[in-house]
């Protein structure tokens, strides 16, 4: 780990409503609070409705909390505007969601490309050559050129996995990355990432329902009905 | 800059490239727009610049004529009281413009004016053995004239030359009096006769005026009219044709004479032209309304059929500006690629134009081409239009929450 002293990731009481000031509003996290530093692998699980998606949107950026803290590298979150959200999102996050979002337009080694892109208007060869390592180490060295409906459901993981790594974000977050998979499929997405993590160091928080999976990480934060019902490490629940 | 929206351009040309027949109807309804705004605005700038040529080819662009005679009343009115005077119009007799000589050399001075020609103009009789037709006399310089009606380009038989006793009669005057070039006629107007050797034929583009007029030296018209010395009117033509209204109104005001420019002997042609001009531009911002809706209507549709990737493109750190410009930029291109088109087939259009519709004599009727500037100004602001048919669809897919859209 390294010496400095606030987490990856902090977040202090967080409360998130849907339709704010309208009769049908409801609270789907009330109170959330739980820090990630870096080089963790955390799984996140509960029941179904339970707000885990919430919760991954509300430290992705992708949604503001309602009230309470979020911090990033020690930098609260809740005053930016959304092109504070976008850069830090730029900056500090990797997206792996359940339904494999990859673009339907673009190659398996695009849609790697596409970080950079977005970033400087240009993909210079080194990082041509980093995606294409990248899509190496998922084992898809062959599909490079595929269009993600050319290819199954657990190679097109394995894309938006590479497609997360590739800028090397200090952390990654996953939406129930294997849900849509079979068992195999399933296993070997959760090694690939396991051996992204051994090797960049990189954070992960994965949503997951698979208990087995769960078990493989190194921490388990259990929500139930909005509320942190249990956060443990993988190691004190074996023990 | 190689990478200058370089993000963009590929999303926007992969987002289009993956609408396909989205893609290329609206390419085509815009190639459509364009090429009718392109070929009607050739069309009628061809149409309007013939009949101006037409018509102004064979007149003054501005003419000076002496003050018509008045009445005036026989006794003043006295004040407190009110005359119920009942008048007759005077007869119009012909008459000088009082010092015209003097008045040329000022016209010719100024810079609007390219040329000034005396005229003396009147009615009379043309003979030859037993036939006689009545006339329109002109009497001018040769040379002043030419430059006002290009009067040597209209000859069709004969060379153009006003000696002492010679004269250039219409084609069809000739045909009726039986005349060829180097026959002699004779003129009479009130008491006086004289005679003359046609030189020429012209043909002035009109039938009625080529059986009418006969053109001799200003001296032998200033005797038979009875205006020794005197002109009747001053022809000038200018440099730039629509400047006659304002220069016309400038010499009335400075000088005791009737001054009347091209447009105001030309009232009806004018509104007519007007008219043209103003239904062309109506069918242009018809069609401009139609290719913006078209363009706007299938990039709302391909907001909505998108907003999946939107969100992902947001989720992995695009702005919204980015996405904003995303789809303005598939405006602009779908506007810039249906504007080429427009403007090739509009070039086709007017190739087919002038290939298949010809006058009687077998020649196109009138030269159409499409200008590169009249190209040019008409692809841009297609173009323009395309991006701002995109503002709203791309102000859309800039709002899409990327949390909602990735829920789906
Ligand atoms: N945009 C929204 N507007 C209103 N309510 C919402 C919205 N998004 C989610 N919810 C509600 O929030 C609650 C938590 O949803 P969430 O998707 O976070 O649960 P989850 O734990 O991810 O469930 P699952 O395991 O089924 O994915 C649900 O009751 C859901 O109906
Ligand atoms: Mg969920």
């Amino acid at each position: 780990m390294t010496a400095n002293a606030s987490p990856l990731i902090e977040l202090a009481g967080v409360h998130k409503s849907y339709n704010l000031g309208m009769p049908n509003e409801a609270e789907v996290l009330h109170g959330v609070s739980f820090a990630i530093g870096r080089g963790e692998f955390v799984a996140l699980i509960g029941p179904s409705g339970s707000g885990k998606s919430t919760l991954l949107n509300v430290v992705g950026l992708l949604e503001r909390l309602t009230a309470g803290s979020y911090r990033i590298q020690g930098e609260e979150t809740s005053g930016l505007d959304d092109a504070g959200l976008t850069l830090r999102r730029r900056a500090v996050l990797g997206f792996v969601f359940q339904f494999h979002h990859l673009l339907p337009a673009f190659s398996a080694l695009e849609n790697v490309t596409l970080p950079a892109l977005m970033r400087e208007g240009r993909v210079t060869s080194a990082q041509h050559e980093r995606a294409r390592a990248m899509l190496a180490a998922v084992g898809l060295e062959n599909d490079m050129n595929k269009r993600p409906g050319e290819l199954s459901g657990g190679m097109q993981q394995r894309v938006a996995i590479a497609r997360a790594l590739v800028l090397e974000p200090p952390l990654v977050l996953a939406d129930e990355p294997t849900g849509n998979l079979d068992r195999a499929s399933s296993d070997e997405v959760f090694v690939l990432m396991r051996r992204m993590h051994a090797e960049l160091h990189t954070s992960f928080l994965v949503v997951t329902h698979d208990p087995r999976l769960a078990a493989r990480c190194d921490r388990v934060i259990e929500l139930v009905d909005g509320s942190i019902e249990s956060d443990r490490s993988a190691s004190a629940a074996r023990a | 800059m190689l990478n200058w929206l370089g993000f963009e351009r590929r999303v926007a040309v992969r987002f289009l490239r993956e609408g396909r027949m989205q893609t290329v109807l609206i390419i085509v309804g815009v190639a459509a727009g364009v090429a009718v705004v392109a070929y009607i605005s050739a069309l009628i700038t061809g149409l309007q610049r013939n009949t101006l040529e037409k018509t102004l080819g064979a007149q003054a662009h501005v003419t000076v004529s002496a003050l018509d005679d008045v009445v005036l009343p026989a006794r003043p009115p006295v004040a407190g009281s009110t005359a119920l005077v009942q008048t007759q119009p005077r007869v119009q007799r012909p008459r000088s413009i009082a010092n015209w000589q003097s008045l040329v050399p000022v016209l010719e001075a100024m810079p609007a004016v390219a040329a000034v020609s005396p005229m003396v103009s009147g009615a009379g009789l043309a003979q030859r053995g037993e036939a006689s037709k009545s006339i329109a006399l002109m009497g001018v310089d040769l040379d002043r004239y030419d430059r006002i009606v290009r009067l040597r380009s209209k000859v069709v038989q004969g060379e153009a030359r006003l000696g002492p006793g010679e004269g250039i009669i219409g084609r069809e005057l000739a045909e009726d009096l039986g005349v060829r070039v180097g026959d002699r006629i004779s003129l009479v107007t009130g008491t006086i006769t004289d005679s003359l050797r046609v030189t020429a034929l012209v043909d002035l583009g009109v039938r009625e005026l080529n059986r009418r007029t006969v053109i001799v030296p200003l001296r032998a018209a200033q005797s038979l009219v009875g205006l020794p010395g005197g002109a009747t009117g001053l022809d000038l033509a200018l440099v730039d044709v629509w400047v006659a209204q304002r220069l016309a109104s400038d010499l009335s005001q400075r000088f005791p004479y009737k001054i009347e420019s091209w447009q105001e002997a030309n009232s009806q042609l004018v509104s007519a032209l007007n008219a043209q001009s103003v239904s062309t531009a109506l069918i242009r911002g018809v069609v401009m309304v139609v290719v913006v809706l078209g363009i706007a209507s299938v990039l709302v549709v391909s907001v909505v059929q998108k907003q999946r990737e939107i969100g992902i493109l947001r989720a992995i750190g695009a702005t919204r500006g980015q996405m904003l410009r995303v789809f303005l930029l598939q405006g602009a291109i779908v506007g810039a690629l249906g504007s080429t088109l427009g403007v090739l087939l509009a070039v086709g259009l007017i190739k087919a134009f002038t290939t298949f519709v010809r006058g009687s004599d077998g020649l196109p009727l009138f030269a159409i081409t499409l200008a590169p500037s009249l190209a040019l100004t008409v692809a841009g602001i297609a173009t323009v239009c395309g991006v701002l048919a995109a503002v709203a669809p791309a102000r859309r897919a800039a709002a899409l929450d990327p949390a909602q859209a990735i829920r789906m």
